[in-house]
């Protein structure tokens, strides 16, 4: 049954012009290896990379709004500081690069996925961070009064009536954020993570089509993304059900 | 019930109140006016700690509480002279992602750890008390601004505070939902609640007002009953005020 389904598509990929029926065997058979590459790594990487990296921006951002009382406050509101200018500052390939490269001359080796997962996640913390603070800064300063002459203190009131609200601003700047995530992925071939796009360079390494299977990874990521909006928009539409229209 | 003696409260360089007394009687009515700038809704928050007053005391008869604001107020005290008072809002300041019941609910579930249910029949019983139990389900954009303002006076009752505190609760609405909110106003003062109301509309401040207080320029200029303020003022600055508003 998918032996003949893939056969009938090779096939049709043959019409296409510039193909030949070699050329459309081998983007079938570079299909599976890379959407596993996606599947297993890439999609992955990008998930547990933006979890991390929300938490590390929701944190961010409240160091950075707080009113600031005390020392000990002002030290971590600098670091915070700094943390954001200098990863916005920097290249991702170049922190990359000095995590998986660079660090074991200083007796820190990490494999090329947790190498991963590190900088991408400081870069979703740095950059989201600047976004959700933006977002719970556009709450009217009402809904803390509201907040607090129902009794709350200021985390409940943070938590309860707050975020809820920041969080339905932040959808669409935060989508963004993560679907060039997604893409960002593609960095991690080159630092061996066998993800999509590596397994992109091993396929041509053999067979030297890089128009051909480049072109099909693109499609690939394309294809994640166009899913990634279509969540995004079922979000937006749920967390819009309070707002006048 | 409530002393508050000698308040006073600057932002930056601008001395808003220059020392304000008032004595809330337990069950009354105190209505506030005064021209716009006078420090009137200043004062109110102060009563709520939604402002900070630079000093001043306020202290209530009971000894349940007493906050003296010469000394920074350690934050506990703050909250429990927070949650000694409802406040309703000029703007209501609905939680627009919460239905009106939800909206009612926050409070007693998160502060006082009620139970969801029994908070749900409170905020209920509440809300059919202003007469909008038909909305409970509703989100506050989908409510007429006179009805938005009862939830928000249902929302300040559902804490079931000592007093009640009102920011010209009437003063975002178009005239001819006014009314409603002012009916509900008069029958929780006739219910007992004690309340302190800043407002303009002058004749619920001679319906209902026990006791009117005139500020001005950070003082209190004048006070006294209604019927003293409002007919035998003879002060020069009430009477200018008075005329003011009339005209």
């Amino acid at each position: 049954m998918l032996a003949s389904l893939t056969s009938a598509l090779t096939d049709l990929l043959a019409l296409l012009p510039f193909m030949s029926p070699d050329r459309a065997q081998i983007v079938i058979d570079s299909f599976w290896p890379m959407l596993k590459g996606g599947i297993y790594y890439s999609i992955p990487l990008a998930l547990i990379s933006f979890a991390i990296g929300m938490m590390i921006a929701l944190i961010v951002a409240l160091i950075r709004i707080v009113p600031r009382t005390g020392w000990l406050h002002e030290i971590v509101y600098r670091l915070a500081r700094i943390y954001v200018s200098a990863i916005r500052g920097t290249p991702m390939l170049v922190q990359l690069f000095i995590i998986f490269y660079g660090l074991p001359s200083v007796g820190v080796k990490l494999d090329p996925f947790p190498s991963a997962i590190i900088a991408f996640s400081l870069n979703i913390g740095a950059y989201a961070s600047e976004t959700v603070r933006a977002s719970i800064l556009s709450i009217p300063k009402g809904q803390w009064e509201a907040g607090s002459t129902v009794g709350l203190t200021y985390l409940q009131t943070f938590r309860h009536v707050i975020l809820p609200q920041a969080l339905r601003v932040s959808v669409p700047p935060l989508s963004n954020t993560f679907i060039s995530l997604v893409k960002d992925t593609s960095l991690a071939s080159l630092v061996l993570v066998t993800e999509l796009f590596k397994q992109a360079q091993i396929i041509t390494a053999r067979n030297y089509e890089f128009m051909l299977v480049y072109t099909e990874a693109a499609f690939i990521y394309w294809g994640i993304c166009l899913f990634l909006t279509f969540i995004q928009g079922k979000l937006e539409t749920r967390l819009d059900r309070y707002v006048a229209k | 019930m409530i002393q508050i003696t000698n308040i006073h409260k600057a932002f930056g360089t601008n001395q808003v109140l220059k020392g304000i007394d008032l004595s809330i009687d337990k069950g009354k009515v105190v209505v506030i006016l005064g021209p716009s700038g006078s420090g009137k809704t200043t004062f109110l928050r102060c009563i709520n700690a939604l402002e900070i007053p630079d000093q001043g005391v306020i202290a209530f008869d009971d000894n349940s509480l007493s906050v003296d604001f010469s000394a920074k107020p350690n934050k506990k005290k703050l909250l429990a002279l927070q949650r000694k008072s409802g406040m309703v809002f000029q703007s209501y300041n609905l939680f627009p992602h919460k239905t009106a019941l939800q909206n009612l609910m926050l409070g007693p579930t998160v502060v006082q750890g009620v139970s969801k249910a029994d908070a749900q029949a409170q905020a209920l019983a509440l809300l059919n008390k202003v007469g909008l139990a038909d909305k409970a389900d509703l989100y506050p954009f989908q409510l007429s601004g006179g009805q938005q303002q009862r939830i928000g006076i249902a929302r300040a009752l559902a804490i079931e505070p000592s007093l009640l505190l009102f920011d010209e609760p009437t003063s975002a609405l178009d005239p001819e939902l006014v009314q409603d909110v002012l009916e509900t106003m008069k029958q929780l003062a006739s219910e007992g609640w004690t309340m302190v109301v800043v407002t303009h509309e002058i004749s619920f401040a001679r319906d209902v007002a026990d006791h009117v207080v005139l500020i001005e320029d950070g003082h209190v200029v004048e006070e006294g009953s209604a019927q003293q303020m409002f007919e035998l003022s003879t002060h020069p600055r009430t009477q200018a005020f008075l005329q003011r508003i009339e005209s």
